[in-house]
């Protein structure tokens, strides 16, 4: 127990005196966290849209005037017919076509129901995305105001209609994913770093010929590497919830404990790696191309899992941040509880377990 | 009492060998000394019989343990210097120290004793960074380092390499006062005059022992008669005696020539006549008595 204390005493000595180290460490996650939030959901502003309106009552000049005063939007075209839409998605003069149907004022009258269809240029899905949300709260809050008093509550449909792009279906979650990839970059590449450190230096030689044993070693360096990662995790927690506003639903001690489990499958990772790396280089090389791409490309931070070929979908299932996200997801946005994540967790769990025996095994109580 | 026995090591990294049928025996209390160039296969003996690494074949008794079998038991009685310098260069003096010592079990305080004469040479710089510390002074806190746990065998891998010689012969008086208390200590070393502080040597080239010996027998062992021969003309001179009395007759040795041939006597004569008849310019032909370099030399040339 002196032993391990020691030990963990010099490696918070290592991690402290290292100033580099500290920058990477905490100054790398909000960096990226604000520059994919920022970059990936920039609010947009004076985008072109074209309106067709059949009608031309005095419900929907005020639809359009609200929508057109928002700030959001600038009218570039008047359609005529139907036919004009195609062309004047397909040149790029609008990235949003407003469609009011026939009779609209009649009909909401009437039937308290009337529909207005959007249809996107969804080649951007993530901007298509927005314009839409954006144009159906608009619409949403003037039928609010509308229906003040009233006692029959009319309804516009907003039909929105994803064009060139039906398939958009997952909602850009940018904060699950770029949590989960800094947690797994940070805590594996920092592990792998610091042991492959002790090789490179000569120090692990002594170390080996000393009475520690390698569970001792490995908790050493796993311990001080936790406590800065689970920081880390709260960090970017706030930095969603009072920068970008990501909505907080379910049980927060859950998300807490998940994101720690999260982290000490990436530790483990980061062990393994180290067991194989010979110097520090080839330890932060396999960390970042290892862990970095394949993350980013197939964990479903970027693109929808669904809508990846089928071989890829399997090989998805191999990256743990894949299921953190879902988790991540669950507890944030829908506010779920174990109930609905205890699969995942398990899997990563047993990721965690897997990585932890692994290098145990693969720690060498020699040199080669 | 042997506190080492080697038997019949071989060595390979893939296709190399590293150690070839290396044999020998280290008495308690003794001061042993690995001789050899760059690449003789020094660094994995010594981490061989440390349980560092394994040999492909041949037995390794240390402390009368077998080093494969029993490499727990042995770990925690060796202290052991590696070859670079080894410490942590973020940590101080001190907490370098400290770490090892708790690492190892035990306290400064419990075996200030043992390295108080060594470690007392570098206290007043206990809260400066190892990194920044000099060679010698590294090579100090190293020293201190593999001694805090009172090891009963210590290893030190060529650890006066990249020193300067006023250090390199304070480190050779640290290691003869811990022999004193009873160390026995196995060190490597590329500089021959060193062999010369050790009670044994062994000789070892491209991973084979070619003499085990104390270095006065080995320096007996030089039969023939050896000239110094002082010239401007070193490298010219040199060559010419080696084309005519063979590649092995003579050798750079600083700022003169050693020779020797096999035919034993009037060398000095036939000298003197072969100069003469060339018209070098000689400034002085003495016979010497052999040191250990001339004795290393000889025997790495004998096969070639």
């Amino acid at each position: 127990m002196k032993q391990l204390l020691a030990f963990l005493r010099k490696e918070f000595l290592h991690i402290f005196r290292d100033y580099r180290t500290m920058i990477i460490l905490f100054g790398m996650p909000i960096a990226q966290l604000l520059i994919f939030g920022f970059v990936i959901s920039n609010e947009i502003r004076d985008a072109n849209i074209a309106i067709l309106d059949y009608s031309k009552d005095y419900q929907t000049q005020k639809i359009k005037e609200k929508i057109l005063s928002s700030g959001y939007f600038i009218l570039t075209v008047d359609l005529k017919a139907e036919n004009e839409i195609d062309a004047v998605l397909k040149a790029g003069k609008a990235k949003l076509v407003l469609v009011f149907e026939h009779d609209f004022a009649r009909k909401l009258e009437k039937t308290g129901k009337a529909e207005l269809q959007i249809i996107a240029d969804a080649s951007d899905p993530n901007s298509a995305e927005i314009l839409s949300n954006y144009t159906r709260a608009i619409v949403n809050n003037y039928m609010i105001g509308i229906n003040n008093g009233l006692t029959t509550k009319t309804v516009v449909f907003t039909e929105p209609r994803m064009q060139f792009n039906p398939g958009l279906k997952s909602v850009f979650m940018f904060v699950p994913g770029t949590m989960a990839l800094i947690l797994l970059l940070i805590s594996a590449m920092m592990t792998s770093i610091t042991i492959a450190r002790e090789k490179e230096m000569g120090t692990m030689e002594v170390l080996l010929i000393s009475p520690l044993r390698p569970t001792q070693i490995i908790i050493g360096k796993v311990v001080p590497y936790f406590l800065l990662s689970f920081i880390n995790a709260i960090v970017i927690l706030a930095l969603g919830f009072f920068v970008f506003g990501l909505p907080m639903r379910g049980n927060l001690l859950l998300l807490i404990s998940e994101s720690m489990l999260f982290i000490l499958m990436s530790l483990s990772l980061g062990i393994l790696i180290s067991t194989v790396s010979k110097n520090q280089q080839v330890a932060m090389f396999i960390s970042m191309f290892a862990l970095l791409l394949p993350t980013m490309l197939l964990s479903g931070f970027i693109f929808p899992i669904e809508n990846m070929p089928l071989a890829l979908q399997y090989l998805s299932y191999l990256m743990p941040p894949r299921f953190f996200i879902v988790i991540i997801k669950n507890i944030m946005l829908k506010g779920t509880g174990i109930m609905f994540v205890w699969k995942e967790t398990l899997i990563i769990l047993g990721f965690t377990i897997v990585f932890l025996i692994a290098s145990v095994r693969k720690f060498k109580q020699r040199l080669e | 009492m042997k506190a080492l026995e080697v038997s019949h090591i071989y060595k390979t990294y893939n296709d190399i060998t590293a150690l070839k049928d290396v044999s020998f025996n280290v008495a308690e209390g003794e001061l042993f000394g690995l001789i050899g160039p760059d690449g003789a296969g020094k660094t994995s003996l010594i981490r061989i019989i440390i349980t560092l690494l394994l040999a492909d074949s041949g037995e390794i008794h240390l402390l009368g343990k077998d080093v494969v079998k029993e490499y727990k038991y042995l770990r925690s009685r060796i202290g052991y210097m590696p070859g670079r310098f080894s410490l942590y260069s973020d940590l101080t003096v001190l907490e370098n120290l400290n770490f090892f010592a708790t690492v190892f079990g035990t306290s400064i305080e419990a075996n200030y004793n043992l390295i108080k004469n060594i470690y007392s040479q570098i206290e007043m710089f206990k809260d400066r960074k190892a990194g920044d510390l000099s060679g010698g002074m590294k090579q100090k806190l190293g020293l201190s380092c593999a001694l805090i746990h009172k090891p009963e065998v210590l290893f030190l891998d060529e650890p006066t390499t990249g020193v300067d010689a006023v250090s390199r012969k304070e480190f050779w008086e640290m290691l003869q006062e811990l022999k004193q208390k009873g160390i026995t200590i196995i060190v490597s070393t590329p500089y021959m005059d060193e062999a010369e502080m050790c009670d044994r040597v062994a000789l070892l080239q491209k991973g084979e022992i070619m003499s085990i010996d104390t270095p006065q027998n080995i320096i007996n062992e030089f039969s023939e008669e050896l000239i110094e021969i002082k010239t401007p003309d070193l490298y010219e001179v040199k060559e010419k005696l080696r084309l005519e009395f063979g590649k092995n007759s003579a050798f750079m040795f600083g700022q003169s020539i050693h020779f020797s041939t096999s035919s034993k006597s009037k060398s000095k004569e036939l000298l003197n006549e072969f100069f003469e008849e060339n018209n070098f310019n000689i400034e002085s032909v003495n016979i010497i008595e052999p040191n250990i370099e001339d004795c290393f030399i000889k025997l790495m040339t004998k096969d070639s």
